[in-house]
């Protein structure tokens, strides 16, 4: 079974951290993920920016571009892409292409964020997948 | 638990929304809110360590504010009865009302107005910084004076004065309009950037760099950031701040002098910064609203994107200080146009630019120093050296005078 872990934290606290402090919580966590790594059992770990750098795509009529994080709480998070693409401008062309152009009775929203930290898939995917 | 620091961020950070809250429920007495906060935090120390910590620290600190600040009215004694642990705690009911109440727009009013009488116009800038430091950030008058270089008692004074000045002034309540608040937010912005440059070329003193201060602006720029989000002067002010932070490190060598930023490694710019900052200028370049801010930011990004001094793309960024002429006329952005010009178009046209200048930069240490390096350029070395000495003159710091020396050195080198 493929499992994603998320991370909350109050971020204002985590900006608030010296580098050294940042530096120790990500190394006790590679304790962890280095393991996984080696067994070839971890897949993708990003950090995600600040919410400030987010910018949101909600469905309607016409997709509607609002600047800042998604905001509502009677809603979940369903699943996430990573992409790579030369400016937000073209994130957000992505993002409306997923909403669709004519109210086709979707909902929901997705939420840009800038990648802080990025590293690649290590999953050997047939060993997961079994 | 023993490490009990995650409080001090807790209440560092909730510190501008309950302040901001609490003068508003007091009607504009910063004393009474600064001393109500107080009183929060101390039942924070006693309560929090064994219950932990509320959800919403914001709300809870404003809450047993207002209640300790009402019987403290009522009483007018030092013995202060507070809320019963239990409606703080374990009423979910009186948090879930409060943080309700703290998502209304009201709420982010609030922290703007509290950014926004620090900036009354009468304060002088240095006195508008210091009192931001005391109300807004919560530092001590002590950490204050010595990142100002004055004494406790001198820097005591000035914040009494100028809380005087604003009780004086008194405060708007209303809320205000959407002209009002861009107004508003355009001065705090402003503000936070000279508390940002105090940290970043200190204005006397052996420190070049407070880096405190400039981390201070950014976690507050960022809070406004938050709760504005849509205001591109913010996400510029943001983006230019983290963007000019980055180079921090690389900025002075191992003896304390300035390395300039030709010069600079590169490779030990901080990258996690540049990255959000270009992320920043990236989101608000989609509004085509350039102001002051975001155009500083979209020159600090094209020095960032630039792998090598010599990659740097000087004819755009020329353009840009031009634009930035344009919208905010002043000697100090014309004399920053001209060393672009320099380098897109060489020193003869650069003198030419400044020329004019001399009237009203006539006590700016970066003036002369700039017209003595274009003279030097040019082979004028007697009018270089009188630039050089005018400048070393006027040198706030010892490091800025060490620089101009170098200057002087290889001039005189020259000459011998």
């Amino acid at each position: 079974m493929l499992y994603a872990i998320l991370c909350y934290n109050d971020e204002a606290a985590v900006e608030a951290w010296p580098k050294a402090k940042d530096d120790a919580v990500i190394a006790r966590r590679r304790v962890v993920t280095d393991k996984l790594a080696e067994q070839g059992r971890l897949g993708p770990v990003l950090r995600l920016m600040n919410t400030t750098a987010a910018t949101t795509v909600r469905y309607g009529a016409e997709p509607v571009v609002m600047d800042g994080p998604f905001a509502e709480t009677k809603e979940q998070l369903l699943g996430l892409y990573v992409i790579d693409v030369a400016s937000l401008e073209d994130a957000i062309e992505v993002a409306r292409g997923m909403a669709g152009r004519d109210g086709d009775g979707g909902s929901g929203a997705f939420e840009i964020r800038p990648l802080r930290a990025f590293i690649p898939d290590t999953v050997q995917r047939e060993t997961m997948i079994s | 638990m023993t490490d009990l620091t995650w409080i001090d961020t807790a209440l560092k950070s909730a510190r501008p929304q309950a302040v901001a809250a609490l003068l508003r429920f007091f009607r504009g007495d910063l004393d009474r809110a600064e001393e109500a906060f107080q009183e929060a935090c101390l039942r924070a120390l006693q309560s929090w360590p064994e219950k932990g910590p509320p959800r919403d620290a914001a709300a809870w600190l404003i809450f047993v504010g207002r209640n300790s600040g009402v019987d403290e009215g009522r009483r007018s004694r030092k013995h202060v009865a507070l809320p019963e642990e239990d409606i703080l705690t374990d009423g979910e009911d009186v948090q879930d009302d409060m943080a309700e109440r703290l998502d209304g727009a009201q709420y982010r009013d609030d922290i703007l107005r509290l950014l926004f009488i620090c900036c009354h116009p009468d304060l002088p800038n240095t006195q508008q910084i210091a009192l931001a430091l005391r109300i807004v950030s919560g530092l001590t008058v002590a950490e204050i004076a010595s990142a100002f270089l004055v004494s406790e008692s001198a820097m005591e004074q000035r914040i009494t004065r100028a809380k005087r000045r604003i009780a004086e002034a008194g405060t708007e309540f209303a809320t205000p309009g959407a002209v009002e608040r861009a107004g508003r937010l355009g001065v705090v912005a402003a503000m936070l950037y000279l508390l940002f440059n105090e940290g970043y070329s200190a204005s006397g003193g052996e420190a070049h760099i407070r880096k405190p201060l400039c981390d201070e602006a950014i976690r507050l720029s960022r809070l406004l950031l938050r709760l504005f989000p849509s205001e591109t002067e913010i996400m510029g002010l943001t983006a230019l701040m983290l963007l000019q932070h980055a180079r921090a490190d690389t900025r002075l060598d191992g003896e304390g002098q300035i390395v300039l930023l030709e010069d600079q490694d590169r490779g030990r710019w901080d990258i996690g910064m540049i990255t959000e900052g270009l992320a920043l200028l990236d989101k608000a370049m989609r509004h085509a609203k350039p102001g002051p801010m975001l155009v500083q930011a979209a020159i600090a990004a094209l020095h960032a994107q630039a792998a090598k001094a010599a990659d740097t793309d000087w004819v755009q960024i020329e353009r840009l200080y031009a634009t930035l002429e344009k919208i905010q006329p002043s000697p100090v952005i014309t004399l920053n146009r001209a060393v672009a010009v320099l380098k897109a178009s060489g020193p003869e046209a650069a003198l030419e630019m400044i020329a004019p200048l001399a009237p009203a930069l006539a006590n700016y240490f970066y003036f002369y120093g700039v017209q003595g390096a274009l003279l030097q350029e040019l082979g004028r070395d007697e009018e270089a050296r009188i630039a050089f000495d005018r400048a070393i003159a006027l040198a706030r710091t010892p490091a800025e005078a060490a620089h101009i020396r170098q200057h002087l050195d290889r001039l005189g080198q020259k000459i011998a």
